[in-house]
């Protein structure tokens, strides 16, 4: 087994096992900050329980951390091997003749996405980390929903929330497929998912863009 | 025809190699690109030079020898074809044609246009192959039951000539179009499947030993693949692969 994951596939193929995670965390996350639109209680109520539940908190969000930490790390490793296996470039590839930009570019979306990461953590969890854990302070229930709102005041960050989505959704538009593809599943197969893939990948990030603009322009 | 070609050339392995431009006239459309260089290697030996290095063989779409990286695309801008196939008609008047071998670390320079792809040989001595008994005892193959999709499929990876194309068009010069299909065409058959998992696990570990990059379902290989070989091989190989090791 150890065999597996030191070779070519097996590294494909973690790599597909963490985005499986990373996409179903996305989606519960984003059902999670759409209650925000129509309602602050639930919004406050899910949020308070995802915060102070124990399970959550010491057992699911490592496993996210380690996630999305295997996922970054993993993504420069086969970058880099990747692009050492081939010294001497072409003077002319002509790339767009047979494949996607977004598919070609993983990288460079990926690092998009993982800039907008370190501006969330900033400006959500560490805050969360210290209210709850260093400063020790009182768990408000209802405290959520106004940070929450707070944060999209600023134009500039709004701005740059709803661009790093757009570049989730051009990681979502080939990462979707490629995973099914890497853990095996046929191309013909994969073809039949072209809908749900579009679905997921442009319906996620346009939510979370819709979610970002309605708390900036409802205060 | 007038056309301007800038030819990659390069003495040899150590050497560092340039673009070259050359100027050709009189190309008839009815050529074939092969037939274009042979006419170009005329002009450069009529002219004292150094004739320019390619690979080539049967010149019947076949054999998967010719190679050459033409305007950005591995055989070419025509689909389904390998560059022995592809015709002066396909290009204009006038056109500058960029000519570069196939590039990959693990298919290093020989000679301008020559690159050494024996990676792929060493691949299937490591099981693209099946040791059956041959010495005259062996069981009719046709007394096997082999549904026709099975067959059809397999017959569809052994269309893989081996050329390179697939590393050639991948930005991450990975073999696995090529691994897959020869995985493929001996999995989907009763003959091949006993020594499936060796054969599986032998290959994809030479593939990964000869520097070879890893797939990321870009899709260009197979469309790029002078034999349209299939997406679905790299799936069942990563199939077999799981299968054998756990």
């Amino acid at each position: 087994m150890s065999g597996v994951l030191s070779s070519s596939i097996g590294r494909k193929v973690a790599m597909a096992a963490s985005a499986f995670f990373l996409m179903f965390f996305l989606l519960q996350h984003f059902a999670i900050n759409l209650t925000s639109i129509f309602s602050a209680d639930v919004f406050n109520e899910l949020s308070h329980f995802m915060g102070t539940n124990p399970a959550v908190q010491f057992a699911l969000q490592p496993i996210l951390i380690f996630g999305v930490v295997f996922h970054f790390v993993m993504g420069f490793v086969l970058e880099a091997r990747n692009k050492a296996a081939r010294s001497v470039k072409y003077v002319k590839n002509n790339g767009a003749a047979n494949s996607t930009w977004v598919s070609r570019n993983m990288i460079y979306s990926g690092l998009a996405i993982l800039a907008f990461i370190v501006l969330h953590f900033i400006d959500f969890w560490f805050p969360e980390i210290n209210h709850k854990y260093i400063a020790m302070l009182p768990e408000d229930p209802n405290r959520y929903y106004g940070e929450l709102v707070h944060k999209f005041h600023s134009p500039i960050r709004t701005g740059a929330y709803v661009a790093a989505f757009a570049f989730l959704a051009l990681h979502l538009l080939h990462g979707f497929k490629s995973a099914f593809q890497s853990s095996g599943m046929s191309a013909k197969r994969a073809a039949k998912l072209e809908t749900i893939s579009k679905i997921y990948a442009i319906g996620i990030p346009v939510g979370f863009i819709i979610i970002a603009l309605f708390h900036h322009f409802n205060q | 025809m007038k056309l301007t070609l800038k030819i990659w050339r390069q003495k040899d392995a150590n050497d560092k190699g340039q673009m070259v431009d050359y100027n050709i006239n009189d190309v008839s459309p009815d050529m074939s690109f092969l037939e274009m260089l042979d006419v170009l290697n005329e002009q450069i030996i009529n002219e004292g030079g150094e004739p320019v290095a390619f690979d080539h063989d049967c010149r019947e779409g076949i054999c998967g020898m010719c190679s050459l990286f033409i305007n950005g695309e591995a055989h070419g801008p025509d689909r389904g074809i390998t560059t022995c196939q592809l015709h002066m008609r396909k290009f204009k008047d006038g056109d500058t044609i960029y000519i570069e071998p196939f590039r990959a670390k693990a298919f290093p320079v020989i000679k301008d246009l020559v690159v050494d792809r024996s990676a792929f040989d060493r691949i299937q001595h490591q099981g693209g192959f099946i040791s059956v008994n041959t010495s005259g005892n062996t069981q009719d193959a046709n007394s096997l039951p082999i549904s026709k999709h099975a067959a059809d499929e397999a017959m569809d990876a052994a269309t893989c000539i081996g050329c390179g194309a697939c590393v050639a068009t991948c930005k991450n010069s990975s073999a696995m179009l090529f691994v897959g299909a020869k995985v493929s065409q001996y999995a989907l058959l009763p003959q091949g499947q006993v020594e499936a998992a060796d054969r599986v696990r032998n290959m994809v570990a030479q593939m990964d030993a000869e520097g070879f990059g890893n797939c990321t379902n870009t899709g260009a290989c197979e469309v790029e693949c002078p034999k349209g070989i299939s997406l679905d091989n790299i799936a069942r190989m990563n199939r077999e692969f799981f299968k054998a090791n756990i």
